[in-house]
């Protein structure tokens, strides 16, 4: 006997009250499948049982063909999904022992059983929070005293910030997370066809205006008026996390982290050998669960790169999805292309062309000597907006404000091609 | 014939299909199932799916089949309540407050009520499509939902579940029968859950080569038999490869009519070649294309063709 008030006793209520009573076993069925389908991971709510029930109903059970087309229009929502209901439909209305085991292979809930043994990151941070006093001798028992001190020092914070993040010891990477999490986010505007309403705008607020002309008996007529109401664009970025970028992947997630909570309209993809779209997993608020799960979703971490042929999916399948409404791109990478450059360079021009603005960060830009001598960075220059160093939180600071305002020369890519030119 | 109720509604899937393909559109076995649905539950059918599939035609048709008005939405960016739902007549609303004051009125209660009064109001297109002569509702378009932004989709969630609209001025407006409501996407963006819950879903894929073939014969009743096969067998040989863009049937139609415009009879690398315009539309695709890429497909084509006699 089941407690009352339990989301399945109450989903069972609803069942037990429709017209479909008599047929009992096909309504329990479609109870039964929508929780399977909930276990492999769909959201079918209490509301589609109902509106299943009721489109079977309607229809009257005729060929296998109608009944998967009905279910299916109230089951999935989003076309990823579909593969997982043809299988889940394919296996249920057929045998139905078959369907413990296989959702137990499929569903993603049985893995998590498996992970839980590993603590989660946030759990380490809340220790932290708690028993600080216990843990900071251990935790830093490796650097002298007296750094610490230094870092609460204006000339220590200077020094943080013109540090490479790849030369950074693990103290000082949590001080520059902290920094990063005070920087000021981009806060670049276009005009969007919307409008509100402003004291000294262009455009005559006709509906306000008249309204406010009633409240006078229509006497006395004063314009009102609009303006056109601004958001960010959306803002897509292209995170390389291949072994050459190492050192600088965990950082800049931490840097994308607070970039998705501070802004609308964030997309992340991380890219080594494949791409793999973290944007959900970036959503998380706590920043050490959220890189966590980044990791834990990508398979090629600190692996070999290709540049031009994950550059190729990502116009394929995700560049009109998300590069709409005048998105702007920023591209992390260091342009170190192994595979074959000429489709690097077609990939990066295609990418070109479907945003507003594209970026490159580029940590080796660090050094003050850089020049465009690889074949992957050769390829890609002529082909970008801007070129900007990201080795340290200086850079970080310059490129918010980059972003903020109109592109600057100094960042011009042409500089370089310019030199390059002398090179060959 | 077809089974219709009374209302005009079709009573079984066989008689969504039948009234369909009197309208030269032959749908599938699963989106006749989810019309039907959709008919019955009196629920909006989103239909998503890539470019030139046929999602808009299904509205389009429907409206005939039926014999239905068809209202249809185009979606933008930037589209607001004043395009989408109604306006009210500004300039006429003042000449009604001048008139007013020349003849004396005082009361302002009055005022009010006679300036925000339907006379001055501008119906757009979703307020028509609640609004409709009784017995006759609408079938109600909205077009590519995914151009909008987020603040209209919220909008039209009142729309979707309750078939009605708030006009602070004027009060609730509420359709004594809910219009047919077809939603298309392109999915240039994800459309909020929310919204998809609302409706049924259903994702409008490529035809099935017999089922593109049988739309070409009643789309392009002029097309050599010999060459509609060879135009189907290569465009569903594209679709295999990997183009930037696929073509849709839409683009099949168009190349169909194309060639026999120019009254051929089979195709040749040189007539693929001048006329691959109406089938792609991405310089790189036309490239790879009119390469040796396509002579194989061609060649490929023909063989399969002959194998199959």
């Amino acid at each position: 006997m089941q407690t009352p008030g339990t989301g399945s006793d109450k989903r069972d209520g609803i069942v037990g009250s429709l017209p479909v009573q008599g047929e009992g076993r096909l309504a329990d069925n479609i109870v039964h499948f929508a929780r399977v389908l909930r276990k492999a991971g769909l959201k079918p709510g209490p509301g589609a049982v109902i509106d299943a029930i009721e489109a079977i109903d309607t229809i009257g059970i005729g060929s296998r063909v109608e009944f998967h087309a009905a279910l299916a229009s109230i089951f999935v929502k989003r076309h990823e999904d579909q593969p997982v209901f043809d299988e889940a439909f394919a296996i249920f209305w057929r045998g139905r022992d078959l369907v413990g085991k296989m959702i137990a292979l499929m569903s993603p809930v049985a893995l998590d059983l498996g992970e839980r043994q590993k603590p989660k990151p946030g759990s380490a941070r809340v220790s932290d929070a708690l028993f600080a006093e216990k843990n900071r001798p251990v935790r830093e028992r490796n650097e002298p005293d007296i750094e610490i001190d230094a870092r609460l020092t204006v000339s220590g914070q200077e020094v943080l910030r013109q540090m490479d993040f790849g030369q950074m010891s693990s103290g000082e990477l949590a001080q520059a997370r902290r920094e990063i999490e005070r920087l000021a986010m981009p806060f670049d505007k276009v005009s969007t066809r919307r409008f509100r309403a402003s004291t000294r705008g262009r455009y005559v607020d006709q509906r306000a205006s008249m309204r406010q002309a009633l409240r006078t008996g229509g006497d006395l007529m004063l314009p009102r008026f609009r303006e056109r109401r601004q958001r960010p664009p959306p803002l897509v970025v292209l995170a390389d996390i291949s072994g050459s970028m190492s050192q600088y992947s965990r950082i800049f997630l931490h840097f994308l982290h607070v970039l998705s909570e501070r802004r609308q309209r964030v997309h992340t993809f991380l890219f080594g050998t494949r791409l793999t779209n973290v944007t959900r997993q970036l959503r998380h608020r706590d920043p050490d669960e959220a890189i966590a799960q980044c990791t834990d979703a990508v398979a090629d971490w600190s692996g070999g790169t290709r540049i031009g042929e994950t550059l190729r999916l990502f116009n394929r399948q995700w560049a009109r999805r998300v590069l709409g409404q005048g998105a702007v791109v920023l591209l992390i990478t260091d342009g170190l292309e192994r595979d074959d450059v000429e489709t690097l360079g077609v990939e990066i021009d295609r990418l070109h062309r479907s945003c507003r603005r594209l970026v490159w960060l580029n940590p080796l830009l660090r050094f003050s000597g850089f020049e465009a001598r690889a074949r992957g960075v050769r390829a890609m220059l002529p082909h970008v907006d801007e070129l900007r160093a990201v080795h340290n939180l200086e850079a970080l600071g310059d490129l918010v404000r980059a972003l903020s305002g109109p592109p600057e020369r100094d960042a011009d890519p042409r500089r370089f091609l310019a030199s390059m030119k002398g090179v060959s | 014939m077809a089974e219709i109720s009374a209302k005009g509604l079709p009573e079984s899937i066989d008689s969504v299909v039948e009234i369909l393909a009197a309208e030269d559109y032959l749908a599938g076995r699963s989106l006749a199932t989810v019309l039907f649905l959709a008919l019955k539950m009196k629920r909006p059918l989103f239909l998503e799916g890539e470019a030139g599939v046929g999602k808009t035609e299904v509205a389009k048709v429907l409206a005939k089949a039926l014999d239905r008005p068809l209202i249809r939405l185009q979606c933008y960016e930037g589209l607001d309540v004043a395009s989408a739902v109604y306006e009210w007549n500004y300039p006429a609303q003042m000449l009604e407050i001048r008139m007013a004051e020349a003849a004396g009125v005082s009361d302002r209660d009055r005022l009010e009520h006679d300036i925000f009064s339907e006379r001055y109001l501008i119906r757009r297109p979703v307020l028509q499509a609640l609004q409709s002569a009784p017995g006759r509702a609408p079938v109600f378009l909205i077009d590519e939902l995914d151009r909008t932004d987020e603040a209209f989709e919220a909008f039209l969630l009142e729309v979707l579940s309750d078939f009605q609209v708030t006009i602070p001025e004027f009060g609730t407006v509420k359709a004594a029968e809910p219009p047919i409501v077809i939603v298309t996407s392109n999915r240039t963006r994800e459309v909020h859950d929310a919204l998809k819950r609302r409706c049924l879903y259903h994702w409008v894929d490529y035809p099935k080569a017999a089922d593109e073939l049988a739309i070409i014969r009643r789309k392009v009743p002029g097309c050599d038999e010999q060459l509609s096969r060879q135009i189907v067998a290569y465009v569903q040989r594209l679709r295999t490869i990997d183009l930037f863009k696929n073509p849709g049937i839409a683009e099949t139609i168009d190349w169909a009519t194309a060639l026999t415009e120019l009254d051929r009879l089979a195709l040749d690398p040189e007539t693929i070649a001048d006329t691959l315009g109406t089938l792609l539309k991405y310089q790189e695709d036309i490239a790879r294309i009119q390469g040796s890429e396509g002579q194989r497909v061609l060649s490929e084509v023909k063989a399969e063709l002959l194998a199959a006699g």
